[in-house]
């Protein structure tokens, strides 16, 4: 026990979380159903805990960890996305204790699970080791297929778990079987080894090539990025929408953070060859997810093809590290996928509480049409609906335009206008489905004959709201310190 | 930083924003007034500022700078030249004619109009005064979300096709400005300051892509044929005081763009691509006066006659040399008057008759003698009559464009006889045909509110029109200042160094710079 002390140490904050989430499964049996809310308080608490340890290692020692003779990493590149992932995961849980009532699925192992998810992905964000990746890969995935099939009663949110889970499966499989061939190639599933091996045998190899593209393929299905994507729409659209909120978020931030240290740490060396790959996979998953979100009518699927969008517009912060010369080079291009991806964490979340709590009497409103006239019944609500739809549309002032601003700058400066041009233009077609939301709740009237749809407010949702529209305008006004934050805790590109 | 201490120009940016904010606490008969006040209080504001400015530099004046975006460098920069000081007090001038036009037009939702109306006014005070193009980028897109509520929520029947098209045009437009921003960023030094960057030289072929880009922007906005196609349904659509916004100060932004930053950032591409731009503004003034002839809707009329009088500010500013810049932005400000103080006039019309068929609403001279009479001087200064403002300003476009070329003198001279003949024809219909009698009984004349809308803007049409000095001068340094910037060749290191001095009345015709073979 002596032995791992210091790593054990070093491991606390994920240690914490998996106390927490077996405690609240015991704990869930014996909780009378009045009283499940105190599950949802105890994560929270858990989740404050974990949140004063991680950003104590901020100012305390603000160097580079590593445990488990490397297995582990804690740096200041994990710790960013930590922080980042217990407030969406705390915001999550806000948003959870009045939805899952309202659906009347209220269970306590919810909480249990959304920290089982959490700390897979916490492993993902500082595993320097591929298994070590993928067994946090895998615990965040398991969590949430079981998270998506939540709503036994519903056909639709046991299809969507059936879907992910066979589809998470295969594209598990695929990124093994790449793991396997880098691990016959270097000898070592540890990121440095593996970079390391790649310096010395030189990038030519075929096999190197074809497990590249398989470890490519595998996280294009986790950060859900074209043509990989087939899962998103369905699964989002079946999963209860905090789990939606979930997925759309964490899942895909702590996809690409795994994603982004991999390709970095272990694969650097091979940057032309995956810079170009990525480069066609952020193309067709711009132009694809975006022209199919115009055509649809439930808000749940037009935000899953957007979310889409947004990992292409992700993905071209990376490539443009990924063709950015020199060591810090690629520190622009990197800072800003981390700063794209905070951001969109606000107004995503932000987006899907105003849905999940959009109530038709007992169900809930997710057709665009049930936004119709919401301007003139709740104001405030519309409003805030307005700004996290003019947000995810990149317009100014909001915290999405800063966000844009940092991905297309970082394109521009290694030479890609081209595809700064594109995406932009690409974004300005998002406008249009964006805007369609808010022409529906300022310029439609309701259809009489229905049951008109409210915003059903509680206090944590209007917390939660708070929250999101804070971030969202001011991140979009004032997003020095994040921008600080991100450049200190960017990856170095060798 | 800042003259005698007042960060005037904060103050101009604040107080509507805190009008709007204070929107959302007030009732629908005190926003009336809270609105007025605020834009009174923005006026009284700026109005200062004509004579705190010294004529005299082209210097920025009242500027401020403050430190917004550390990595990259990003101010919060702002300041006044002898070319948005004009516009900017247009500006602040229109919007409590904006918000009195709306007194009784609006009677849905009036808060959130009055609170757009203001957002509006800070987002478009701030394109004017930024010094920052990262700030000017976020004013300039910050507009589209209120106007488009604006058209979409309080406009007319196919209100929200207008809207969205409007939305996605001029945004379309302006993505790839950003591009373009970014582009300068890296060639001009790391920096947005936007003084910088006209000071800095960029090689010829990055010169034509960034001209490019600036167009798209800036020819939406303005918009200049063939991209007009969203301004007669925005036009149409919109409320009263959204058509006079869209008129008044809107359409200046995409002109005011090519002044700011096409012309002193991008002087070799600008006289490269001059003489498309002087065909496309001929084009628009001659093609949009006979569109206005053929339109049977007020509204659209006066929607066309804007494409047509805005051929001439595009027109004036890229035959480059002084008189054609001076007057496209005195034809700026021209415009501004005369077509804001039309479409007011027909929405005080539509208010009475609920409709802006010239044929609903003719022989309006006996019933509504002052509106009539207000009618006939604006319509007049919009075809340009000798003595009102109008005329000014295209008479200095047309000798500006003299200089240039006579053919097309006699091209857009064509757009003012065509102004002539629809102004004339539509002035004839309504004000001195035969009244309808079904419509009689609705035609009262101006009410006091309504009378103080059109007085303030008549009286700018006669004193530009008769003296337009004291305007003039105010902007004649910083016109130079332009036409000297774009005198001396920009090109990254080049052997003609001395081609300068000619270009400015020569340029276009003659393509002194030739700038292909230039080593980068």
């Amino acid at each position: 026990m002596s032995l791992y002390g210091p790593d054990l140490l070093a491991l606390l904050p994920e240690l914490i979380i998996v106390a927490t989430a077996c405690l609240v499964i015991v704990l869930d049996p014996i909780t009378p159903a009045s009283r499940r809310d105190l599950l949802g308080w105890l994560s929270l608490g858990s989740l404050a805990l974990c949140l004063g340890l991680t950003m104590g290692q901020i100012g305390v020692l603000n160097i580079r960890v590593s445990a488990f003779s490397d297995l582990v990493v804690v740096d200041a590149y994990a710790r960013f996305w930590k922080v980042l992932l217990y407030g969406v995961t705390a915001l999550t849980i806000v948003l959870s204790l009045p939805y899952l009532k309202a659906e009347r699925i209220h269970l306590g192992e919810y909480y249990g699970f959304i920290l089982l998810s959490l700390a897979g992905m916490l492993v993902m964000v500082s595993g320097a080791d591929l298994l070590t990746i993928y067994l946090g890969t895998e615990l965040m995935s398991l969590s949430l297929y079981v998270m998506t099939g939540l709503n036994r009663s519903k056909p639709r949110s046991l299809e969507a778990a059936a879907k992910y889970f066979v589809l998470g499966a295969f594209s598990s499989g695929i990124l093994l079987y790449g793991i396997s061939l880098l691990y016959g190639m270097a000898g070592s599933t540890k990121l440095a080894s593996i970079a390391a091996a790649i310096g010395t045998h030189g990038a030519n190899d075929p096999l190197l090539l074809i497990a590249v593209i398989l470890v490519a393929v595998g996280f294009s299905f986790k950060l859900a990025a074209v043509p990989f994507h087939m899962w998103t729409p369905d699964v989002y659209e079946g999963a209860p929408t905090s789990v939606t909120a979930f997925m759309a978020v964490a899942a895909k931030v702590a996809s690409f953070a795994a994603f982004m240290r991999v390709f970095i740490e272990g694969l650097g060396g091979l940057k032309a060859d995956w810079s170009l790959l990525f480069l066609l996979i952020a193309l067709v998953t711009l132009v694809l997810g975006n022209l199919v979100a115009i055509v649809q009518t439930n808000i749940k699927r037009m935000l899953a093809y957007s979310s889409i969008a947004h990992a292409g517009y992700a993905l071209i912060g990376f490539i443009a590290a990924g063709r950015a010369t020199g060591t810090s080079g690629g520190t622009p291009g990197l800072a800003s996928v981390m700063i794209y991806l905070a951001l969109y964490a606000f107004m995503t979340l932000g987006a899907f509480a105003v849905i999940g709590m959009l109530r038709k009497g007992g169900i809930e409103g997710e057709e665009i049409e049930d936004f119709a006239g919401l301007a003139k019944r709740q104001p405030l609500a519309a409003f805030l609906m307005l700004l996290f739809m003019a947000s995810l549309a990149g317009i100014p002032p909001t915290a999405g335009f800063i966000g844009k601003f940092y991905v297309f700058m970082a394109a521009v400066q290694v030479g890609l206008a081209w595809l700064a041009a594109i995406a932009l233009i690409f974004a300005a077609v998002s406008a249009y489905y964006y805007m369609r939301v808010v022409m529906v709740m300022y310029m439609r009237e309701p259809d009489p004959s229905s049951i008109v749809p409210r915003l059903v407010t509680s206090p944590a949702l209007s917390f939660l709201l708070a929250c999101a529209a804070g971030g969202v305008i001011l991140l979009g006004l004032f997003p020095d310190p994040l921008v600080s934050f991100a450049l200190q805790s960017v990856l170095t590109l060798k | 930083m800042h003259s005698g201490g007042v960060p005037w120009l904060t103050l101009l940016l604040l107080i509507p924003l805190a009008g709007a904010v204070a929107m959302y606490f007030v009732t629908e008969s005190t926003a009336r007034w809270i609105a007025l006040a605020t834009t009174l209080a923005d006026l009284f504001v700026a109005v200062p500022l004509w004579w705190l400015f010294d004529p005299q530099t082209s210097q920025m004046q009242f500027t401020e700078h403050v430190a917004w975006i550390t990595a990259p460098p990003i101010y919060y920069s702002l300041g006044l030249d002898g070319i948005s000081l004009p516009l900017v007090l247009m500006t602040a001038g229109i919007m409590p004619l904006c918000v009195l036009a709306s007194w009784t037009a609006i009677t849905t939702r009036v808060q959130g109009f009055m609170a757009m109306l203001l957002v509006m006014e800070t987002a478009m005070i701030g394109v004017f005064i930024a010094l920052d193009f990262v700030l000017f980028y976020v004013f300039w897109e910050a507009m589209l979300i209120p106007m488009y509520l604006l058209i979409g929520v309080w406009g007319g029947p196919n209100r929200l096709y207008a809207a969205i098209k409007f939305f996605l045009y001029t945004l379309a437009g302006s993505v790839l400005l950003l591009v373009a921003i970014f582009a300068l960023y890296f060639y001009g030094g790391h920096t947005f300051d936007i003084l910088a960057l006209s000071q800095g030289t960029y090689p010829a072929s990055l010169q034509m892509w960034l001209f490019l880009a600036f167009f798209a922007a800036f020819a939406v906005k303005v918009p200049m044929f063939p991209f007009h196609t969203w301004l007669p349904d925005a036009h149409v659509e919109a409320p009263t005081a959204g058509s006079v916004i869209l008129a008044s100060i809107l359409l200046k932004m995409g002109a005011y763009g090519f002044l700011r930053f096409s012309l002193p950032m991008l002087p070799d591409a600008s006289h490269t691509f001059a003489p498309i731009i002087v065909s496309l503004s001929i084009v628009a003034i001659i093609y949009g006066a006979y569109m206005a002839l053929a339109q049977a809707d007020l509204k659209k009329l006066i929607a066309y006659s804007s494409v047509s009088h805005m051929g001439f500010v595009t027109l004036g500013i890229f035959v480059l040399n002084q008189q054609g810049i001076e007057g496209a932005v005195l034809q700026m400000l021209n415009h501004g008057i005369t077509t804001g103080a039309l479409f007011l006039c027909v929405g005080i019309i539509y208010e009475r008759t609920h409709s802006r068929l010239i044929a609903d609403n003719v022989g309006l001279a006996s019933p509504m003698p002052q509106y009539a009479t207000l009618l006939v001087i604006f319509a007049l200064s919009s075809l340009g009559l000798p003595g009102t403002n109008s005329f000014v300003g295209e008479f200095l476009v047309l000798v500006g464009t003299f200089l240039w070329s006579k053919v097309a003198t006699a091209f857009a001279s064509l757009g003012i006889i065509l102004a002539a003949a629809y102004i004339l024809w539509m002035v004839q219909r309504v004000v001195f045909g035969v009244p309808l009698l079904h419509q009689i009984p609705k035609l009262k004349d101006l009410t006091k509110r309504e009378f103080a809308t059109l007085v303030p803007l008549a009286l700018l049409v006669f004193w530009i029109g008769l003296y337009p000095n004291p305007l003039v001068s105010k902007m004649h340094q910083s016109v130079n200042n332009v036409i000297a910037s774009m005198a001396r060749t920009k090109v990254a290191p080049t052997a003609q160094p001395s081609a300068g001095e000619a270009v400015p009345l020569l340029a276009g015709s003659a393509k002194p710079l030739k700038t292909e073979d230039t080593p980068q």
